[in-house]
């Protein structure tokens, strides 16, 4: 860590290097992108959620203005397309395989989902192709639908894959049943809650979209497509849909307008447009309307969870024994096996010395979107089972929540510390967070406030949650035994450039982090050099070296470190080459503020100048180097890292309409080392924002029949400017014990911590009316319903 | 059949020659090639697409190019340039009011709108007037907060911006 | 969205004239709902007459106790009239709550009005406050006027010329917004006219509607306390994902209350 330095440039609120291209409107999105000649594609989506494809018509699409081609499952199919891969395969309780039907990206027999794809037309103009694909007429035999998991689960339900029956995809489980089982026994207190993680839409600003090239006389493919991780788009479609040598396709993943999780996967347009490009031999862009994106993008969440709580009679945790039943959707998206297993069954410890804790998951599929990650993937569900279940816990008990909390939370004293769900923290203060921000939310002055609202005819409540979250999954090894079908280290490559100039390359891609500042801050002040020097590239498998992109805020914590490692390199071979220069043993010669010295004198050689000897090697140490200076890492971490913190949120709800106003937010987190406390900030609110859309305003409904119900922004309630709040957020630090920065990750922190914090304070204003629970959203309608119930609970 | 228009596109006439189904955005974007105004929902709600219509935001998704005809456009690309930045995109990078992009060249648009009828206006004001622009990334509080701080700073400068002439 | 033949209107005649002529043509006002219906396929009118340029369709103008404001009168300008939020502050805060500010600088009061969306706000201040909808070829009253969603009194080819507004004594709007749409899911104008009272309601139910029963008692008593135990039916009102037929009854008599007190404010 002291190599890397704390002082100059980390820890500095640095404008954005990447901001002036986007305020100034020369952003390069994927749908900005014209190469020419392009055709455009639209796809055909099934408007039924279950049925047969008796037959495709195509014949008045293709005769249509403009049309170039339409394309059915059946030619894919005959030019040995495969299906989309899934990235994780769990294992049920009794060891065997968990069922992995195919997904193909087109359709040929059975569809499973409304917006599930059937065909594609491709024509001259975008506008052309949409109306030419509403002219292609499918018929189907409609058959039986089942939405709810449950309901899926329930003998004689509707079928959706003859390979998992019963439509369960896996039933697996962590912890010790057994040691739950003996605790409950003598327990001093139970509590239980049900719960339902309602289902998320994603809907980040920019739609998917995608272009196929190919290239007739060089055979090379080209994929530029909205996504998180160009390089593992390459390698799945590569090796399993397309059956081609990664140096014959180059993925590029330019500009993209925010991901959250739900632009990790191959998605069948990725597929469907590369295939057409190569079949028409010009390049086929498709860009999704929101509309689509609504309906087929991956969507998050979706739980139904019985959760019980055994405490002693002082009130410690003695066990947690959880159940949940987890909605797929009709197909296995890449990771959707891992996110309400690995990323949630092991996250049920949270921030508590719970001795012991079981977890059941079943994954089963419905006629709905595949679910997959979204931000927070796992741990908002799990964050959410057990922030809620301490808040009932210390009801029941007539406790103070914090106390609560403080009283069963891991000390400080006892890291490394192994959960009994699999992880080891390594390092946390949760005391830390919890006192900084309760007063930062001014916990005492509480019942004032309450009284002041009251007086306003508002009820005033204030709900806390102390959350934890595994970010960057590692190591590899170990992932890999659980499951996991690719490496998760990541990779950078430094290249110096002849004049001292540098550029990173790095497999993790920005899409709104601020990648392009915070890593060039990180080689910059390592290198002693301007940041101005430094420039950061990344999305593009022609130019970055095979990394895994960015997901489950691992972007510094992997990414970050792969970075340290090159630039260490660099300083390494550099010092080499500064003692040839000073003809001086290396040993003898040091690196500081960006000048190689030779220690105890004022002889040094600036690094721009030994820049230059690498690549003009006229006095070089030719005999043990080679010239040039350019260096890769590989880092596979040794362990997740595990930030933590403390929301607190406090509310007014209007007791006439149900309506909830976050009036006050909250947040001390504990990210470890933070290279760039505004950009940090940031993530913290759009995090914040995402779990409080969750909390209150956003959901997911498919009616019986499989259509959905919210699929556009005029019924799935996206939180806007004047529904949220201005934030107070602030950090600790316990550095990260196991990366050379000793950064842990802030990209979900906010999505995991808000929802609990809400639905607790929301619960908190209620209690005088005698409201228990209420439904996530808390919508007003919802949280009306809830008061109505009570007084009607009241009366009788 | 296509209609031939002239418009002012960032201060500069322009003839076009558009279907009368055309959408302005579509007329910007694929015609003009000014690709900062983005399109990111087909219900008139996110606001990614907004420009300046004769100096008033308007969506331009939700409506046919052939009705800018004879008017006047702003885009983002017109508003300022890397090396004359208008206020409000200097006190975006300020306050780091963006992280993906995507929604802010609509967004700046709308607050250009916003502070050029409510010059002064209260956080209240501001999250009202960002009412049609949805942001996923970074929760508004810095989009508000280089709102506000751009007010004050143009409080200083004469009111209505060359952007708006 | 399917391709259309465009005409400018340059007088309310000539496009009536246009329209005549062209039994699926459409005129577009602000367009706020006629272009994204259009978008999404669900109309593909042949024709479109476009009335941006139709200078007799706008204005506001006080005539004696009359405030007769242009059909092209859009939703930003009503909300920044000095003039309106001068006589009938209530119709200049409505319309400043329309939708959002992009929407407002473009949505038009006649295209609104003559849409009746169920769920629009205009219709509310039309109805309450007995507004004549004047059109190319006749006068309507309010209660005329609105026959259910989507459906009014005008004739096919018919458009709105003004709409003219009475100047009540006072007036009051208030509305529950959806929480994804920001429409009205209830809104609730009461107006005292002097010689009679109205309470019109929009988004609870198919169409505008007038509420007698609070009507009744507000005449004796124009102030919150006067309706409040008055329960709202719920038959008839709609119930979907967003809010219960139950639940938007209850909201009008809360809608109504606010309503009054922004009357008496």
């Amino acid at each position: 860590m002291d190599e890397v330095g704390t002082g100059g440039l980390i820890g500095q609120s640095v404008k954005r290097t990447e901001d002036i291209r986007f305020i100034t409107g020369r952003g390069r999105y994927t749908d900005d992108i014209a190469r020419p000649h392009t055709a455009y594609a639209a796809i055909v989506r099934a408007n039924v959620a279950h049925a047969r494809i008796k037959s495709i018509d195509t014949a008045a699409a293709r005769a249509a203005a403009g049309v170039v081609a339409a394309f059915t499952g059946a030619d894919m199919a005959a030019d040995k397309i495969g299906g989309l891969p899934c990235g994780w395969a769990v294992k049920n309780r009794d060891g065997s395989p968990q069922a992995e039907p195919a997904h193909p990206a087109l359709q040929a027999d059975r569809v499973r989902y409304v917006g599930d794809q059937v065909a594609v037309v491709i024509a001259e103009s975008q506008a052309q192709a949409r109306a030419a694909a509403e002219l292609v007429n499918v018929d189907y035999e409609e058959l039986p639908v089942v939405v709810d998991t449950r309901a899926a689960l329930a003998a004689g339900a509707p079928q959706l894959h003859a390979e998992a029956k019963g439509n369960l995809c896996f039933d697996w489980e962590l912890g010790d049943a057994a040691a739950v089982e003996r605790a409950f026994a003598q327990a001093a207190h139970r509590v239980t809650l049900d719960l339902r993680n309602n289902r998320l839409i994603p809907n980040a600003m920019e739609p998917r979209s995608c272009i196929g090239d190919f290239d007739s006389a060089t055979g090379e493919h080209t994929l530029i497509t909205a996504s998180q991780n160009p390089h593992v788009i390459r390698l799945l479609l590569a090796a399993f849909v397309f059956g081609i040598p990664e140096h014959r396709f180059r993925v590029i993943a330019p500009d993209v307008g925010g991901g959250f999780g739900s632009k990790i996967y191959p998605y069948p347009e990725d597929v469907i447009v590369l295939w057409a490009a190569r079949k028409l031999d010009r390049p086929v862009k498709w860009t999704a309307m929101r509309g689509e994106s609504f309906l087929s993008d991956a969507q998050g969440r979706d739980h139904h969870t019985h959760v019980e709580l055994a405490l002693d009679k002082d009130a410690h945790f003695l066990a947690l024994r959880v159940e949940t039943v987890a909605n797929l959707g009709a197909y296995l998206s890449t990771f959707a096996p891992a996110v309400p297993t690995y990323l949630y069954g092991t996250l049920l410890a949270g921030t508590y010395r719970t001795p012991a804790i079981y977890c059941n998951v079943k994954g089963v599929f419905t006629h709905t979107a595949p679910v997959d990650a979204y931000r927070g993937a796992g741990r908002p569900e799990a964050t959410f089972v057990v922030e809620r279940i301490v808040d009932q816990a210390a009801r029941q008990l007539k406790l103070d929540p914090a106390e609560l909390r403080r009283r069963n939370f891991i000390p400080p004293g006892a890291f490394p510390y192994q959960t009994p769900v699999a992880l080891m923290y390594d390092t946390g203060n949760y005391h830390a967070t919890l006192d900084s921000g309760l007063k930062l939310a001014d916990y005492a002055g509480f019942a004032a406030r309450r009284g002041a609202a009251a007086k306003r005819g508002k009820l005033r409540g204030i709900g806390i949650s102390t959350y934890i979250e595994a970010c960057g999954i590692a190591p590899s090894a170990v992932a890999g035994a659980l499951g996991a079908r690719a490496g998760l280290f990541e990779a950078a490559t430094i290249r110096i450039n002849p004049t001292g100039s540098v550029t990173v390359l790095t497999g993790s891609h920005s899409h709104g982090q601020g990648h392009e500042t915070t890593f060039a801050q990180v080689v910059a002040q390592m290198l002693g050099i301007p940041m101005d020097s430094v420039e950061v590239v990344h999305g593009d498998t022609g130019k970055i070296p095979f990394g895994m992109g960015t997901y489950g805020s691992r972007s510094i914590a992997v990414g970050g470190a792969a970075i340290v490692g090159a630039t260490r390199k660099i300083i390494n071979k550099g010092q080499r080459i500064a003692a040839h220069l000073l003809e001086a043993s290396p040993e003898d010669v040091e690196f500081k503020a960006g000048r190689y010295v030779v220690r105890g004198t004022d002889r040094g050689k600036a690094f721009g100048e030994v820049a230059f000897a690498a690549y003009v090697p006229h006095n070089f140490p030719h005999a043990t180097e080679e010239p040039g200076l350019e260096e890769t890492s590989f880092y596979d971490p040794k362990n997740f890292t595990y930030p933590s913190g403390c929301h607190i949120c406090e509310l007014d709800i209007d007791p006439d309409t149900g309506l909830v106003e976050v009036v006050r937010f909250s947040a001390s987190d504990d990210f470890g080392r933070i290279i760039n406390p505004m950009i940090v900030e940031g993530q913290v609110h759009g995090g914040l924002v995402q779990g409080i859309g969750q909390a209150l305003h956003e959901n997911c409904l498919y009616d019986e029949s499989g259509q959905l119900l919210t699929g556009s922004f005029l019924d799935y309630a996206m939180p806007r400017a004047h529904d949220v709040p201005s934030f107070d957020v602030m950090t600790e630090c316990t550095p990260c014990t196991h990366n050379a920065l000793g950064v842990k990750g802030c990209g979900e922190a906010g999505a995991i911590g808000a929802p609990p914090a809400v639905i607790n304070a929301i619960l908190d204003a209620l209690q005088p009316l005698g409201v228990t629970d209420v439904p996530m959203p808390a919508t007003p309608y919802a949280v009306w319903r809830a008061i109505q119930a009570a007084r009607g609970r009241a009366a009788a | 059949m296509t209609i031939p228009i002239n418009l002012k596109v960032n201060g500069k006439t322009v003839q076009l020659s558009v279907e009368p189904e055309t959408l302005l955005v579509d007329a910007l974007r694929d015609q003009l090639r000014l690709t900062g105004t983005h399109v990111g929902c087909d219900t008139s709600q996110c606001g990614a697409c907004t420009v300046l219509l004769d100096a008033n935001s308007v969506k331009s998704c939700t409506m046919l190019a052939v009705q800018a005809a004879d008017r006047s456009v702003m885009t983002i690309e017109g508003l300022g340039s890397a090396a004359a930045l208008h206020p409000m995109q200097a006190a975006f990078r300020e306050h780091h009011a963006l992280q993906c992009g995507f929604c802010t060249p609509g967004m700046i648009m709308s607050a250009v709108d916003l502070l050029s009828r409510n010059p002064s206006p209260t956080e209240a004001e501001v999250r009202a007037g960002l009412e049609g622009n949805i942001c996923r990334c970074t929760g508004y509080h810095n989009i508000v907060k280089a709102v506000l701080d751009c007010a004050q700073k143009m409080q200083s400068v004469p009111a209505r911006e060359s952007a708006h002439g | 969205m399917k391709s259309f033949e465009y005409h400018r209107a340059i007088s309310l005649a000539d496009a009536v004239t246009m329209l005549k002529a062209r039994t699926e043509g459409r005129a577009l006002a602000g367009g706020m709902t006629l272009l994204p219906t259009m978008k999404l396929g669900l109309a593909a009118p042949s024709d479109v007459v476009d009335l941006g340029s139709i200078a007799e369709l706008r204005g506001i103008k006080h005539i004696g106790d009359r405030l007769v404001l242009g059909a092209m009168s859009t939703h930003a300008e009503v909300a920044e009239s000095a003039e309106i939020s001068r006589t009938i502050p209530a119709l200049a805060a409505l319309a400043a709550g329309i939708g959002d500010p992009q929407v407002r600088n473009r949505g038009t009061l006649g295209g609104s009005v003559a849409n009746n969306d169920p769920s629009a706000d205009y219709p509310a201040a039309v109805l309450a406050l007995d507004a004549f909808v004047q059109t190319d070829r006749r006068s309507i009253t309010a209660d005329q006027f609105f026959q259910g969603m989507f459906t009014t009194a005008l004739e096919p080819g018919e458009l709105i010329k003004a709409i003219e507004f009475r100047i009540p004594k006072r007036a009051g709007y208030a509305k529950f917004p959806n929480g994804a749409s920001r429409y009205a899911m209830v809104g609730v104008m009461v107006a005292d006219l002097g010689n009679e009272i109205r309470v019109a309601v929009t988004g609870a139910g198919p169409g505008v509607f007038r509420l007698p029963a609070f009507e009744a008692a507000l005449k004796k008593n124009f102030a919150s306390e006067a309706i409040d135990g008055l329960r709202v039916p719920e038959d008839g009102l709609n119930s979907d994902l967003h809010a219960s037929a139950a639940y938007r009854a209850h909201l009008v008599g809360v809608m109504a209350r606010r309503a009054l007190d922004a009357a008496s404010r």
